[in-house]
């Protein structure tokens, strides 16, 4: 009983792949040596990435002083070596950076006010956390009104802080929190006005929108500076910052309302009609079911907005508002500092923190993003 | 909607808080505080330390003010201004006196009041000593670092044509930018007032390489200013500097202001209150040459400590010495 | 049926409400107008465009035009405007070349190279521009050295540094000779032409003498003649499916002409050689460093935007386009240049502009480092020696809205034309 016809009746162990193609050589062989163009390539990125990291952890860390009181303990003939990063003139102007003039025994308001912010931020910021709508008008609405109290003063027994002394950090983030509260309703308005059926609104919205985008942000900072004064009654005297807030306001609120027209189109006008079939009027049908989910589409894009108004503060130090780049560079004329690594470390430790905050943001956008599409897909 | 408008509204509000007011001295004491506009920083005359303390000659001025007025050099409110705009706060009423090395000229005489010259001064050059410059008739050629929208560089356009040389201008925004940009080698020369040139110098990080030349191309006559209209502070910020002045040039300082006050000296004796009501007539307290000279000083230890030979900016008082020394600085008589 | 009142009606509401629009907005305007008046009355400022023809004695660092402090301020608004679309129009090369090879790298199967690219998008975007161009700024001044010790780039200081290669292998048996030999050779070509300093970048300037048109006619010769050859060598290559090297030709026809020309009229093209007296170097052409500083932050700041334009638009080309082309033998760099990047120009092209007018927007930061743009020299120090505020804003404003009104509607042309080649 033999049979001339051979079945396997077990499988083979399937046999390794080559080593070369599985593991750390496989990865490298493919991703960084797989041609001669492709290593070259890889040697020159290596070359580039070195000649960049090195130089900067010597400067930050390994060349940097960080003890002293004065220049003297920044130059080369002191430390007898070569210095890199002079931290102590961070240290000593810290509070400048942060405060500007804020007068130094009220400073105390502004770090209230980071906090109470902060607080009612990040549960905003959580998807999870409850209570969202309460959370919303608190930060929104509230929040605003209680910051410009607490830090302009005048009321409630706290001594009137002018914003001629506010400076650094604190004008950046008030500038960009300002620019963010009012711009974003005037780009719904904006927006909602392009959509408009009444071709009047319409075209002033779309004139509007496409008179601040269409200059840059520095002749609007110019106008609000020396033309608007002009225009108001002699009576009011805009604060010079108050004046600045203005046109950034203006200007970021004409950016708003396109990247909001962009959720306003997605929108399926079965929404719409639905609720007109529903008996909703125009701004029912707007706030109530239109808008909600316009601006959750968005959301990705305001951020981006606002990451680029965050940026954008740094333009006010042209007319003469000191934010956190504008003290940095009234820091680097200061006699008591000026040493040849001044500069630089200035440069680093701003640079620094403009980098945090803009990419803690581009990546709370991207974390929303991504969210949004998996919620919507199906 | 109602959120922008009360945004825009609170904005507002920020900036209506002050008031033009005709009686200004009124008004500083109900406040129970000077407001001074000075320079943002400026060492010798008006300079932030790290802890924000103010000082310099013109910071020193605003003390004498609040001398007189509150008998507390401390009751002051120091309010930093940009070049370009120092005006429009003095006449919102923001600021009660203007401080801030400002040159008196006829066009912002037609606008605003200036008090007297705190200090004389005039365009002029520095260079590294290095290029082995001694005048600045040598500068031919040369790159010039210069602020822009300054009344410096159109006098630098014309000392360079006028003596038929050559440069190139490289001009900014900002005093700092200026002077960092000299620093950096990017000029050969940096051109401002010579007051200035003494205090920019020592933001460089190797002071001593730099020479200040001889050659003053311009006059600058540094003021106070206040607003038009109320003739009684514009007395009052006058006579504060003609005390200061006054009381140098009869030998009353902060160190024999004791002795003084028993001088049989008459016209000591006015000026310190001793005798008449001068100081009343103005305004101002009668003994209010006492107070600034006892908290302050007078003008002569005010140079001297913030500008002069003794201090960093090492500026000797030249045209500023009293008339009596060879100098210009000469005040009315207290009678 | 019952009568709606007729505040009720849609067509009452509608006119009803753009009147309020249109009362609101002339209402605004007498406002501002008479405001207005009456301020300048208060600050003794009179209103008009007179002062334009006044002369405006200041100096202005880099001139593309003739000037000098005579001039009037619409000579300077010239001067600005020039200074304004030179450094756009050279930032916008720039830009398209840097962010275009860093877009493709982000896309590189090389793991490292794609890193660091992302690593270079990321690092950029997240840093204000302000903060970039004031730290390039100090980092060119810091990094070159003064008039005295300039930088000179040419043959010669080539030739010495070899000579004293030379010099240290005679330790191994070279003759001495050999490199004597050299620094001779280095002599006789002369001294460099190019130097580099703190003060900047110091070129020979072009003097075009008698005869000079004609080397320009043959130039303007070259460029219709490379047109009418490329469209020749399309259509032959459609019939007969043969390739022309069009590019060599254009390249030789572009060079040769005008030197030809050059030739037959005897070289009217002379070159006049920087030289260094007194402080700085006198004659030849100069490149300020300021405009250095901003032409290198302008290109890698908006090179990283252009990147991630790039990438999109490469990843929205389907991958099936990909498979197939390879799936017809193409190479990998064949397919990239005849099938990915023409299909993903569609998409990228509108966001590019959009790019391209930030960048001419964003160049008038210029005025924080003191290169004389449009805003630094009009708005800025016209603006402060005449007090014509209002003038003066709103034409630097007009200029900029007049620029990307263009650009959008070039835009909108370009996007028209596109989408007719599209099949349905």
């Amino acid at each position: 009983m033999t049979s001339a016809t051979f079945v396997r009746q077990q499988l083979i162990a399937p046999s390794n792949p080559p080593a070369s193609s599985v593991g750390t050589p496989a990865w490298l062989r493919q991703k960084l040596f797989g041609s001669a163009l492709n290593a070259a390539a890889t040697v020159i990125s290596a070359l580039i990435l070195a000649a960049l990291i090195w130089p900067t952890v010597r400067f930050m860390f390994i060349d940097a002083v960080w003890d002293g009181s004065s220049r003297v303990d920044c130059l080369e003939e002191t430390v007898k070596r070569p210095v890199g990063a002079c931290w102590p003139f961070i240290a000593a102007k810290f509070a400048q950076f942060m405060y500007g003039f804020y007068p130094a025994d009220q400073v105390w308001r502004v770090n209230l006010t980071y906090v109470v912010g902060l607080v009612l931020l990040v549960p905003l910021l959580i998807p999870r956390a409850p209570w969202k709508t309460l959370n919303a008008v608190l930060f929104f609405g509230v929040f605003p009104v209680a910051a410009f109290y607490l830090l302009v003063g005048g009321r409630f027994g706290l001594p009137h802080v002018e914003t001629r002394q506010w400076g650094g950090l604190l004008v950046t983030l008030v500038i960009t929190f300002a620019g963010i509260i009012g711009s974003v309703p005037l780009g719904i308005l904006l927006a909602l006005g392009r959509r408009s059926s009444l071709p009047l609104l319409r075209w002033f919205c779309v004139v509007f929108i496409e008179f601040w985008r269409g200059v840059p942000l520095i002749t609007v900072l110019f106008f609000a500076t020396y033309m608007l004064p002009f225009f108001l009654p002699e009576s009011w005297k805009l604060d010079p910052l108050a004046r600045v807030l203005i046109g950034v306001i203006l200007f970021a609120g004409a950016y708003m309302s396109e990247v909001i027209r962009g959720g306003l189109q997605a929108i399926p006008r079965g929404q719409f009609e639905a609720a007109r079939a529903l008996g909703l009027g125009y701004w029912k049908m707007m706030a109530f079911v239109v808008l909600p989910q316009a601006l959750k589409i968005v959301i990705p894009g305001m951020v981006n907005s606002f990451i680029a108004l965050f940026k954008d503060t740094t333009l006010v130090l042209i007319v003469a508002i000191f934010d956190l780049l504008g003290q940095l560079r009234a820091a680097f004329a200061d006699p008591n500092w000026a040493t040849p690594v001044t500069v630089l470390t200035g440069f680093a430790f701003a640079g620094v923190i403009y980098f945090i905050i803009s990419f803690v943001i581009s990546r709370y956008a991207l974390y929303v993003e991504r969210r949004l599409s998996t919620g919507v897909a199906h | 909607m109602k959120r922008v408008i009360g945004v825009l509204g609170l904005a507002l509000a920020i900036g209506l808080s002050g008031q033009a007011d005709a009686q200004t001295l009124k008004t500083v004491r109900d406040r129970g505080s000077l407001v001074c506009g000075v320079s943002q920083g400026l060492p010798g005359f008006s300079n932030p330390d790290d802890k924000g303390n103010w000082t310099g000659l013109d910071v020193d001025f605003c003390r004498a003010i609040a001398a007189a007025i509150f008998n507390d050099p401390t009751k002051v409110k120091f309010t930093p201004l940009a070049a370009k705009d120092r005006f429009e706060p003095l006449r919102s009423g923001e600021i009660d006196v203007l401080s801030r090395n400002t040159t008196w000229t006829s066009s912002r005489d037609a606008v605003f009041n200036f008090v007297g010259v705190v200090y004389y001064d005039g365009q002029g050059f520095m260079v590294r000593k290095a290029l082995k410059v001694n005048s600045a008739l040598e500068l031919n050629g040369a790159s010039v670092c210069a602020q822009s929208g300054t009344t410096t560089e159109l006098n630098l356009a014309d000392y360079f044509r006028a003596n038929n040389m050559k440069y190139e201008i490289v001009a900014f925004g900002t005093a700092d930018e200026t002077i960092k940009a000299y620093e950096s080698g990017r000029c050969d020369a940096f051109t401002t007032d010579v007051s200035q040139l003494y205090s920019e110098k020592l933001k460089l990080s190797n002071a001593n390489d730099h020479v200040i030349l001889p050659e003053v191309i311009s006059k600058e006559p540094l003021g106070p200013v206040v607003r038009q209209g109320d003739d009684q502070w514009f007395d009052v910020v006058k006579w504060v500097l003609f005390g200061m002045l006054n009381a140098e040039e009869l030998g009353v300082s902060s160190k024999t202001i004791d002795e003084a006050l028993k001088s049989k000296q008459p016209e000591i004796r006015r000026m310190l209150g001793l005798d008449g009501t001068h100081g009343e007539q103005l305004g101002l307290p009668r003994d209010w040459v006492v107070r600034i000279v006892r908290h302050v000083g007078n003008y002569g230890e005010i140079f001297e400590r913030n500008v002069g030979t003794s201090s960093r900016l090492g500026i000797s008082r030249g045209l500023n010495r009293l008339w009596t020394k060879g100098g210009i600085q000469y005040a009315p008589p207290i009678r | 049926m019952t009568k709606t009142a007729f505040y009720n009606n849609p067509r009452f509401r509608s006119a009803f409400y753009q009147l309020l629009v249109l009362a609101a907005v002339i209402w605004f305007g007498i406002e501002f107008a008479i405001n207005a008046r009456a301020n300048l009355e208060a600050q003794n400022v009179r209103f008009g465009f007179r002062f334009l023809n006044d002369p405006a004695s200041f100096g202005i660092s880099q001139t593309l035009i003739s000037y000098s402090e005579q001039d009037t301020y619409t000579r300077v608004f010239l001067v600005g405007l020039l200074n304004t679309l030179l450094v756009s129009v050279i930032g916008i090369i720039f830009a398209t070349i840097l962010g275009f090879f860093i877009g493709l790298a982000r896309l590189s199967p090389n793991w490292l190279l794609a890193r660091l690219a992302g690593g270079y998008v990321e690092l950029i975007r997240n840093l204000p521009l302000l903060f970039q161009i004031l730290f390039w700024y100090v980092a060119v001044l810091l990094a070159m050295p003064s008039p005295r010790q300039s930088l000179g780039v040419g043959l010669q200081p080539l030739f010495l540094a070899a000579a004293d290669g030379f010099a240290y292998l005679q330790y191994f048996g070279m003759p001495e000779s050999i490199a004597q030999w050299w620094r001779g050779l280095a002599e006789w070509i002369g001294p460099p032409a190019v130097y580099i300093n703190n003060r900047g970048l110091i070129m020979p300037r072009a003097i075009f003498g008698e005869g000079s048109g004609i080397v320009v006619a043959a130039f303007a010769l070259a460029i219709f003649a490379i047109i009418g050859l490329r469209s020749w060598a399309r259509r032959r290559q459609d019939a007969t499916g043969k390739l022309f090297p069009v590019l060599w030709t254009s390249l030789v026809l572009l060079i040769g002409l005008p030197v030809l020309a050059a030739l037959a009229v005897g070289a009217p093209v002379s070159f006049e050689a920087p030289e260094l007296r007194g402080f700085n170097f006198v004659g030849g052409t100069r490149v300020i460093p300021e405009f250095t500083a901003l032409l290198v932050a302008l290109t890698t700041y908006t090179a990283a935007f252009i990147a991630e334009v790039v990438r999109a638009g490469v990843l929205a080309v389907p991958k099936g386009q990909t498979e197939a082309a390879m799936a017809l033998g193409l190479r990998r760099n064949t397919t990239l240049r005849l099938v990915v990047i023409p299909q993903a120009m569609r998409v990228i092209i509108p966001p590019l502009t959009n790019q391209y007018l930030n960048l001419t927007k964003n160049s008038t930061l210029a005025v924080a480092i003191g290169y004389p743009d449009l805003v630094a020299v009009f708005a800025g120090t016209t603006l402060n020696q005449t007090h014509q505020a209002i003038e003066i804003i709103a034409i630097t404003m007009a200029v900029y809205l007049a620029i990307s009104l263009i650009t959008s509607m070039a835009m909108n042309l370009y996007n028209a034309r596109i989408r007719l080649s599209e099949r349905v």
